[in-house]
């Protein structure tokens, strides 16, 4: 039972919960919602204000006319009363015998007529509050003070707003009305008498409420109608700006033939029509840059194949030259030995211009397959080994475990390769070079240590600028074109991965390579930290 | 130069530049090949007729007919070992190449020691251990006679692909990274573009196994290389019809 009593609770505070944040994004979202709403509190604050000056006036006009006949019958029921108390004479009754048939025939007509009554006397100089006698049921207090003291102290008939409330035993509930006084004298002890009629609006409430009701039904009725209409005006203006949106999001995504329909001449039609202009510069726009990045890339390639074929002749001559430098004398074997290293750094420029104009051409593509990290590193390792041996430098891997991502194994290897040689370049005079590779769930990262001089502030991010030298003065010592890193940087972001630097002086550096180990998903966070542990100023 | 058993092995050089061809011819001399050039394409083939040699350097643009049809063509009609020479190093132009028939490619500008050891790798004869049978899936190899049968039929298949399949079926239970198989089966001392071994394989694939999409001769392992399909018992083969 409490269960089935829990389950409907949880679902309504679920609603609560869920409700106002559903109403605000609706009211976000959809112009149509808010246009509606709008038009819905305008409409409703101004029907409101009509009714209410409506119903103003109408009360007023209505309390005016029962005051109005209300006093005119009162002082007709008054003159009545005099002349029949005239006619009765002085003598006949004793005073108590004459007011209560007063009173009562008072009673009489107010009955038929729709007025109750209050007689309070004898009044006057004498000071003597006398009884008082009322319509059975009526509260004589319904007579306020003001009425009363306006009676006693002034002839003539006096009038005013009051309540006219009735004594607990009757049941019935007070009701606005008109309270209308007099003077009256009565013949048998010439005592002054204070008349009060009360003449309750009850037909004047219930047509104000009858009144009410029907404004406030044909208000609300009017504000639905306004919402329908608002709703099917901002239907006629909302579907085309919404067809406007969806062949918006076609162009965008990469069907550029998409057109809007114009027909007609309003703004709807000249929307679409300028609509279609755009589309169609943008269209010829991107037609111009297909193309010319298409013959950007044909001119690459063809560059590319017209350069290469002298440089393998002038490659194959030079090593011809270089293997047989024994049998020349020391110059021109000297003179071999330079035209080789420099055919060696001219070809690696070469390579190198070229994989950027790749790049810049958006004609790299990458070839993904299922890749262990720490073998790449390792065989990277094993193929820069001589030139480490050369410098000195002592490389060594830090992979725990096999790190399989789904990479481009050329690339994340060249990448690599790129940072090794690079950090054997800047190993100074601590010469270890450490790697570490590690991974996650979603991302598998590379980073290559040195422990030389290190970047200054604000180089790490100019590392990867192209032909970029930390040290102008200084030579590049291993031969590097200086795209190296440019060209790894290149190669991380086809991969939508990451390439960062770290550096402090005296501190050495560390680059890191953050990858997603499956192809094409988001980067959050890279397993291994940009700043390592043991440098200097960093809690181990 | 016939200390690798290559004697004086007949090099066809088709390229259209005469200082290269000249150069190459040099070098290939030197290193004791004989050579012919070829400068156009569409005479190609018909050099290659009447040459009648034991490895081939293709240059891809040629005027006449492009080298990619060049290499089909001979491709078509023998299996003689192709090396391409090639100015563009693109995953797809690479896969093109490779996927007309080449073995092996070689790109611009390249070091004359590392064309001579391309060509080596693909001229060497593979006469050692004679008369041996290797098996791999439901496939025999007879190393002596050079050939591939399934069940009695033989296979065509290029001499790389024949090396690739013995390679191996050598070791059945090792798994063969791609870098251990362009050592073995190209020659590549360190480590090259692991592109020429995904192409190689789809080829030999496409000719050995029942379903290339399946495979079950040359298995994929994932993240690490390749191995050799299980051999399968002949008579387990044989009594299938009858079981079904």
């Amino acid at each position: 039972m409490r269960q089935t009593l829990a389950e409907p609770v949880a679902v309504a505070l679920g609603w609560l919960r869920v409700m106002p944040g559903r109403a605000l994004g609706l009211w976000r979202r959809s112009l149509r919602a808010r246009v509606v709403v709008a038009t819905v509190v305008l409409c409703s604050l101004v029907a409101g204000t009509v009714g209410w000056l409506v119903l103003r006036q109408i009360s007023d006009g209505l309390v005016q006319s029962r005051v109005s006949t209300s006093v005119a019958e009162a002082v007709s029921e008054t003159d009545n009363a005099r002349e029949r108390l005239a006619e009765s004479g002085s003598n006949d009754y004793d005073p108590e015998t004459q007011l209560r048939q007063l009173v009562q025939s008072l009673q009489a007509r107010g009955q038929v007529r729709g007025y109750d009554v209050v007689v309070v006397g004898p009044v006057g100089e004498r000071g003597a509050q006398g009884g008082v006698q009322a319509t059975p049921g009526v509260d004589p207090a319904s007579v306020p003070a003001t009425l009363r003291r306006a009676v006693v102290h002034g002839a003539g008939t006096s009038w005013t707003y009051t309540r006219v409330r009735y004594l607990p035993g009757s049941h019935r509930a007070s009701l606005p009305g008109v309270a209308v006084g007099s003077q009256l004298i009565l013949p048998s002890d010439g005592g002054t008498y204070a008349l009060y009629y009360l003449f309750p609006m009850q037909e004047e409430q219930r047509t104000m409420h009858l009144l009410r009701q029907s404004l406030l039904t044909s208000g609300i009725l009017l504000v639905l109608l306004v919402a329908g209409v608002a709703w099917l005006v901002t239907r006629q203006v909302i579907t085309p700006i919404r067809l406007a949106r969806r062949v918006a999001e076609r162009i965008a995504s990469g069907r550029l033939e998409e057109r809007m329909q114009a027909a007609g001449e309003d703004d709807i039609a000249r929307l679409a029509t300028s609509f279609n202009q755009m589309a169609d510069a943008l269209q010829l726009q991107i037609r111009q840059l297909v193309e010319l990045s298409r013959v950007q890339r044909q001119f690459v390639s063809d560059v590319s194949h017209e350069l290469r074929t002298p440089l393998t002749t002038v490659r194959m001559a030079g090593d011809v030259l270089h293997d047989a430098r024994d049998r020349f004398d020391p110059v021109t074997a000297r003179a071999a030995e330079l035209l080789q290293t420099e055919l060696d750094r001219f070809e690696n420029l070469l390579s190198d211009l070229l994989e950027i104009s790749r790049f810049d051409a958006g004609a790299a593509a990458l070839d993904l397959e299922d890749t262990d990290l720490a073998d790449l590193c390792h065989r990277v390792v094993a193929t820069t080994a001589p030139l480490a041996a050369a410098r000195g430098v002592e490389l060594t891997v830090d992979a725990p475990e096999p790190c399989v991502a789904q990479v481009d194994a050329r690339r994340v290897e060249r990448v690599v390769r790129n940072l090794v040689t690079n950090a054997i370049d800047h190993a100074g005079g601590d010469a270890r070079v450490t790697l570490r590779v590690a991974a996650d769930q979603h991302a598998a990262a590379v980073t290559v240590r040195d422990r030389g001089v290190g970047l200054l502030p604000g180089q790490a991010a100019m590392v990867f600028n192209r032909f970029w030298r930390a040290d102008p003065a200084r030579a590049r010592s291993s031969g590097g074109t200086g795209l190296g890193l440019a060209i790894a940087l290149e190669d991380a972001r086809l991969h939508g991965g990451w390439l960062q630097a770290w550096g402090a002086p005296g501190d050495g550096a560390q680059f890191r390579l953050t990858v997603p180990r499956r192809a094409g998903d988001p980067l959050a966070h890279s397993p291994l930290p940009l700043v390592p542990s043991d440098a200097s100023g960093v809690p181990a | 130069m016939s200390q690798d058993g290559v004697g004086r092995a007949r090099v066809l050089v088709v390229d259209d530049d005469a200082a290269l061809a000249e150069m190459l011819t040099l070098v290939l001399r030197n290193e004791g090949f004989h050579s012919q050039i070829v400068a156009r394409g569409d005479e190609a083939l018909a050099a290659f007729h009447e040459y009648r040699p034991d490895v081939v350097l293709l240059d891809l643009m040629l005027p006449g007919v492009d080298g990619i049809d060049v290499c089909r063509s001979i491709r078509a009609e023998s299996g003689v070992p192709i090396v391409m020479l090639t100015a563009k190093t693109d995953t797809v132009d690479v896969v093109l190449g490779l996927e007309s028939g080449a073995d092996d490619y070689v790109v611009k500008p390249f070091k004359p020691k590392e064309l001579v050891a391309r060509i080596r790798a693909r001229v060497r004869r593979h006469d050692e251990g004679a008369a041996e049978t290797l098996r791999i899936g439901d496939l025999e190899i007879d190393l002596a006679g050079h050939s591939v049968t399934r069940h009695g039929s033989p296979i065509q298949l290029t001499p790389l692909e024949f090396d690739l399949l013995v390679c191996l079926a050598r070791k059945p239970r090792q798994v063969f990274s791609r870098e251990v198989l362009l050592e073995q089966v190209w020659g590549y001392r360190h480590a090259a573009d692991t592109r020429l071994v995904n192409v190689h394989v789809q080829r030999l694939r496409s000719k050995v196994e029942h379903d290339p999409e399946n495979p079950a001769i040359v298995v994929t392992v994932r993240g690490v290389g390749y191995k050799a399909g299980q051999p399968q018992d002949e008579v387990a083969v044989g009594d299938a019809p009858d079981a079904g």
